[in-house]
C-alpha cells in the first residue's frame, strides 16, 4: 500500500514516499519517483491510482509552468497548493481523480510550508502529514518525535525512523523510499532509502 | 479598391487580400526588431521608443520568453502580440504534456503562423497585426535557430532577419556583413544592425540573449551602452584606418 509523509524543518520541508509501483499483487517497478519536482522551489509528493497520481500531478506541473511563464515569477506555495485543491474539488463531483497530495515549498517571505490535499479536496497548512496504511505508524512516530524547528539531521532521522516502522509493522510494507528536501536553495532530492534492488539482467 | 477590403475572405479581382496586406503595414510601422542566429548564441533586440517618464519601463517587455529554451520578439500591434504569446505558452506547456518533450523552434513557430493564417481565412475577424520573430534551441540536437511569421501566416527560417519599422535598412546591412559569428560578437551584430536604424545608447534598445545553457538574458541598460560604446570606437578606428592611407599617398 502506497504510502507518503512529510513535514516541515527549520527553513525546510521534506517529502519522502515509498517507490513500489503495484498492481493487484504484482511488484511492476521499486523505483517509482511519487514526489514530482513541480517547480523549483516545490515538491509534491502524491499517492493512489497510477493513472491519476500521474496525470493529475503532471497537469498541475504544467500549469504552474505557465503561470510562471504568463506573469514572469512563480507561483507561491500557498498558491499552488489551493490551484491543487480547486483542481481536485471541480472534478470530485463529475470525474473525480484519486489522488492524496503533501504539497511542500519554500518561498522567500512566508519560508518553508507544507500542504495536506486529499482526494476529495480537503487542503490543511500542517508541520506534519502523511498519506496511506504507513501513515498510522508515521503519524504516530511524528507525533512523538516531531517539533518544530528541527534540523536536516534530526528530520531525516524521524523520517527513517518512520521508515523502520513501516517496513517492520505493516504486512505488505513497501522496500523503498524516497526522500526529497525544499529549501532557499531549491528543490532536489535527498536520498533513496532501498532494501531491495531491481535485480540486472544476470550475464549469459 | 475600397469594395475589397470589408470582408477578408475575399479575393481581390487581381488576386490580393488586402486586410493582409494592410496587417503588413501595420507591421512596418511598429518598431523595429532584429534576430541574429550565431553558432552557440541567439540575440533578440527590438527598438526602445522613448518610455514617458511616469511610465514603468519593467511593464513593457518586448522581448519575452514562451518556454525555457524558446523566446519571441515581435513588430506590430502589442494587444494582438499578448493574444499570440499567450496561445503559444499555452502549446509549449501543453506540448509537453501529451508528448513529454519540449516544443521545437519550427513547432512552435507553425503553430503561431497557423493561428495567424487562421484569421486571415475566417468571417468577421481580421488578422494579427504583427510579425513575430521567434529564437531558441531545439531541445534534442541543441541546434540554434531563428524563424520569423508575419500576419499572412507564412514562416520561414533565417540567419538573420529584421522587421518592422526600416526593416529593409536592417536587412540590407545584415546581408552586406553577416558572417558566421559566436558569443559577444552575435550581440555586436545585432546591436550593430539595430544602430543603422535607431538613436544610438542603451536607452533606445533592448536586447535579449539566448544560449543553451543559461536561457534568455536580457543586458542591462548599461550593458548595451558598453557594448555601443566599442562598436562605436571600432566605426571611429575604421574611418581613421581608411583616412590614413590616402594622406601618406
Amino acid at each position: 500500500m502506497e504510502c507518503v509523509f512529510g513535514l516541515v524543518g527549520d527553513g525546510f520541508a521534506l517529502v519522502a514516499a515509498d517507490t513500489s509501483a503495484v498492481h493487484s499483487i504484482l511488484v511492476h517497478k521499486s523505483n517509482e519517483d511519487k514526489v514530482m519536482i513541480l517547480d523549483s522551489h516545490k515538491l509534491l509528493g502524491a499517492s493512489g491510482e497510477a493513472g491519476d497520481r500521474v496525470q493529475f500531478t503532471e497537469y498541475i506541473q504544467k500549469n504552474v509552468h505557465l503561470y510562471e511563464f504568463r506573469n514572469g515569477i512563480p507561483l507561491a506555495t500557498a498558491a499552488a497548493a489551493n490551484f491543487t485543491r480547486g483542481e481536485l474539488a471541480l472534478a470530485l463531483r463529475k470525474n473525480p481523480y484519486s489522488v492524496n497530495i503533501l504539497l511542500a515549498g519554500y518561498d522567500k517571505d512566508v519560508g518553508a510550508s507544507l500542504y495536506y490535499i486529499d482526494y476529495i479536496a480537503t487542503l490543511h497548512k500542517v508541520d506534519k502529514g502523511a498519506f496511506g496504511y504507513g501513515s498510522y505508524f508515521a503519524l504516530s512516530m511524528m507525533d512523538r518525535h516531531y517539533h518544530s524547528g528541527m534540523s536536516l539531521e534530526e528530520a531525516v532521522d524521524l523520517v527513517d525512523k518512520c521508515i523502520i516502522e513501516i517496513r517492520s509493522r505493516l504486512v505488505v510494507a513497501p522496500p523503498n523510499f524516497v526522500i526529497k528536501i525544499v529549501d532557499k536553495d531549491g528543490a532536489r532530492e535527498y536520498a533513496w532509502r532501498e532494501s531491495i534492488k531491481d535485480a540486472g539482467v544476470s550475464a549469459a | 479598391m475600397a469594395r475589397y477590403d470589408r470582408a477578408i475572405t475575399v479575393f481581390s479581382p487581381d488576386g490580393h487580400l488586402f486586410q493582409v496586406e494592410y496587417a503588413l503595414e501595420a507591421v512596418r510601422k511598429g518598431n523595429a526588431a532584429v534576430g541574429v542566429r550565431g553558432t552557440d548564441t541567439i540575440v533578440l533586440g527590438v527598438e526602445k521608443k522613448s518610455t514617458p517618464k511616469l511610465q514603468d519601463s519593467r511593464s513593457v517587455r518586448k522581448i519575452v520568453s514562451l518556454d525555457t529554451h524558446i523566446a519571441l520578439a515581435c513588430a506590430g500591434l502589442k494587444a494582438d502580440a499578448r493574444v499570440l504569446i499567450n496561445r503559444a505558452r499555452i502549446e509549449c506547456q501543453s506540448h509537453r504534456l501529451t508528448v513529454e518533450d519540449p516544443v521545437t523552434v519550427e513547432y512552435i513557430t507553425r503553430y503561431i503562423a497557423g493561428l495567424q493564417q487562421k484569421y486571415t481565412q475566417s468571417g468577421g475577424v481580421r488578422p494579427f497585426g504583427l510579425s513575430t520573430l521567434i529564437v531558441g534551441f531545439d531541445p534534442d540536437t541543441g541546434v540554434p535557430a531563428l524563424y520569423q511569421t508575419d500576419p499572412s501566416g507564412t514562416f520561414s527560417a533565417w540567419k538573420a532577419n529584421a522587421t518592422g519599422r526600416n526593416s529593409n535598412s536592417m536587412r540590407e546591412f545584415l546581408e552586406k556583413n553577416y558572417k558566421e559569428t559566436s558569443g559577444q560578437e552575435t550581440v555586436k551584430l545585432a546591436i550593430r544592425a539595430l544602430l543603422e536604424v535607431v538613436e544610438s545608447g542603451g536607452k533606445n534598445i533592448e536586447i535579449a540573449v539566448m544560449t543553451k545553457e543559461h536561457g534568455l538574458r536580457q543586458l542591462e541598460e548599461a550593458e548595451i551602452d558598453a557594448i555601443v560604446a566599442e562598436i562605436e570606437a571600432e566605426k571611429a578606428a575604421a574611418e581613421a584606418a581608411k583616412k590614413a592611407p590616402s594622406r601618406d599617398t
